[in-house]
């Protein structure tokens, strides 16, 4: 859990600028990190390839906080 | 009523210096900003020299390190010398100015081509899925003035000009014809460029059109000398805030020089090879609608790329459109120190035309140790020169056969 948690944060406060502090499992990418559209694609890009999984785009669309990623990741991969 | 044009801010990013005083000095130092590419690994390629902007870090220009990870190096570039150029001006958007009544123009010949590159490396290598989303908006040549709007929220006419070597000086141009006739009070405006990378090197070798003298960079760009042997890539960008006569009255501002006038022209020739009189139309174009005299001009920033063509055809040029006048007026290429930066060059030299008539001394061309006798007027050799000179021109020239011309008067002259 606590790996692909850290692995997840690591790329989201590279990626959004923010601060790891801000990174919590509730915090929602475009609201509570200032996200655009695009940010999301490439953020999703890169968790591909961080995970080695294929997130399709309608699963991609569903996921709005950082928790969801987590979990996502931790059922897929 | 026409709005007369001043030049209340000037902003640049270059080989030799991101700011104004250093990049004077440079200039009247005669220092050339050429040296070995430390870009990229340079063996295979016959040019290894350019004008890099060396350690260039957007964050220490005031640019947030999360947007400009977002942005081509070009669009840093334009960003930054805005930001100075704004800095400069004592203009804060919103405050002393109308948002609205402020606008942007600030050109590349080329775009984004380094994020080009990389894309299509990762495009060949990883395939279509891994494509930045980010690709597109970072490439887009008119992205610099769609980033400068966003940063400062400058809402008045927003715009580009894509004209290769000519785009700062069609931007400029473009720029004092809208304040002229009232669509802005203040326009930020000029060119930016950032292509020194393997992709452009190898293209503009193969044309021919670079200097391989790699052993002796500093002295690669000599424009107008016997030896020349082609133009040396440089990168940055050079902005001005052009702003209504009215306008900067008002608020008391610092004035470098006042615009006096523009002219455009094509060659309808050839994609590469200049016409000595598409550039000659250009220039008389300029004068006419400076409402001047030809012999008013008393100084010229050449185009003068150091290629062996261009610089003969400008100079045929001028005589076309001086007469015995063009042996009395003073020519210089600064190229000969900033290198060739492309859409930025004439942004850049717009900078330079406004320093010279502010401080009454022209630049010099350097490395001019053997004149082409076919290059036969007078280009300020070596050292610099004082000219308390009243009226100036800058040329731009680009591919395609796209001629820009710009006239600056010295304020209150």
């Amino acid at each position: 859990m606590s790996d692909v948690y850290d692995r997840v944060k690591r790329i989201v406060v590279e990626r959004l600028g923010v601060e790891e502090a801000e990174v919590t499992s509730e915090a929602n990418f475009k609201d509570d990190l200032g996200a655009d559209s695009l940010d999301v694609v490439e953020l999703v890009m890169e968790l591909e390839d961080e995970f080695d999984l294929e997130i399709s785009d309608e699963d991609a669309e569903k996921i709005t906080t950082v928790g969801e990623v987590v979990n996502y990741i931790q059922s897929h991969a | 009523m026409e709005q007369r044009v001043v030049v209340t801010g000037m902003g640049v990013i270059t080989s030799l210096g991101t700011d104004l005083d250093t990049f004077w000095n440079s200039l009247l130092a005669g220092k050339s900003g050429v040296s070995l590419i430390e870009a990229f690994d340079t063996t295979d390629y016959p040019t290894k020299i350019a004008a890099e902007v060396k350690g260039f870090n957007p964050e220490e220009f005031g640019i947030d390190k999360k947007e400009s990870r977002k942005m081509d190096r070009f669009v840093q570039f334009a960003l930054a010398a805005s930001l100075k150029a704004i800095d400069d001006s004592g203009l804060r958007i919103g405050e002393n100015v109308d948002s609205e009544r402020i606008g942007v123009s600030v050109g590349s010949g080329i775009g984004g081509l380094g994020t080009w590159e990389d894309q299509h490396t990762i495009l060949m290598e990883k395939g279509p899925r891994r494509v930045s989303p980010f690709f597109i908006p970072m490439m887009i040549a008119n992205m610099a003035s769609g980033q400068i709007s966003i940063a400062t929220g400058a809402k008045g006419p927003n715009t580009t000009a894509v004209t290769a070597c000519a785009t700062g000086t069609h931007s400029i141009g473009d720029s004092y014809k809208m304040i002229q006739r009232g669509d802005a009070d203040v326009m930020i405006c000029g060119g930016a460029e950032a292509t020194i990378r393997p992709i452009a090197m190898a293209g503009f070798s193969n044309m021919r059109a670079m200097s391989t003298r790699n052993e002796e960079p500093e002295k690669a760009s000599r424009p107008f000398d016997t030896d020349r042997d082609g133009f040396v890539m440089g990168e940055g960008s050079g902005v001005l805030i052009l702003e209504s006569l009215e306008h900067a009255l008002k608020r008391g501002a610092k004035i470098y020089a006042e615009v006096i006038g523009y002219g455009m022209s094509g060659d309808a020739h050839h994609m590469t090879e200049p016409d000595p009189d598409g550039a000659a139309r250009c220039m008389k174009r300029a004068i006419q609608d400076a409402g001047i005299a030809p012999d008013a001009i008393e100084y010229i920033n050449a185009h003068g790329t150091s290629t062996p063509v261009g610089d003969k055809s400008e100079t045929t040029a001028i005589k076309t459109t001086f007469g015995d006048h063009a042996y009395k007026l003073a020519v210089s290429s600064t190229k000969s120190m900033t290198g060739h930066m492309l859409g930025a060059a004439g942004g850049v030299e717009a900078v330079i035309l406004g320093l010279s008539l502010k401080n009454g001394v022209l630049p010099p061309t350097i490395n001019l140790d053997n004149q082409d006798p076919e290059c036969d007027l007078d280009y300020v050799p070596n050292v610099p020169r004082k000219a308390d000179i009243s009226v100036a021109l800058s040329n731009s020239f680009g591919f395609g056969g796209h001629n820009a011309t710009i006239i600056m008067r010295k304020y209150g002259a």
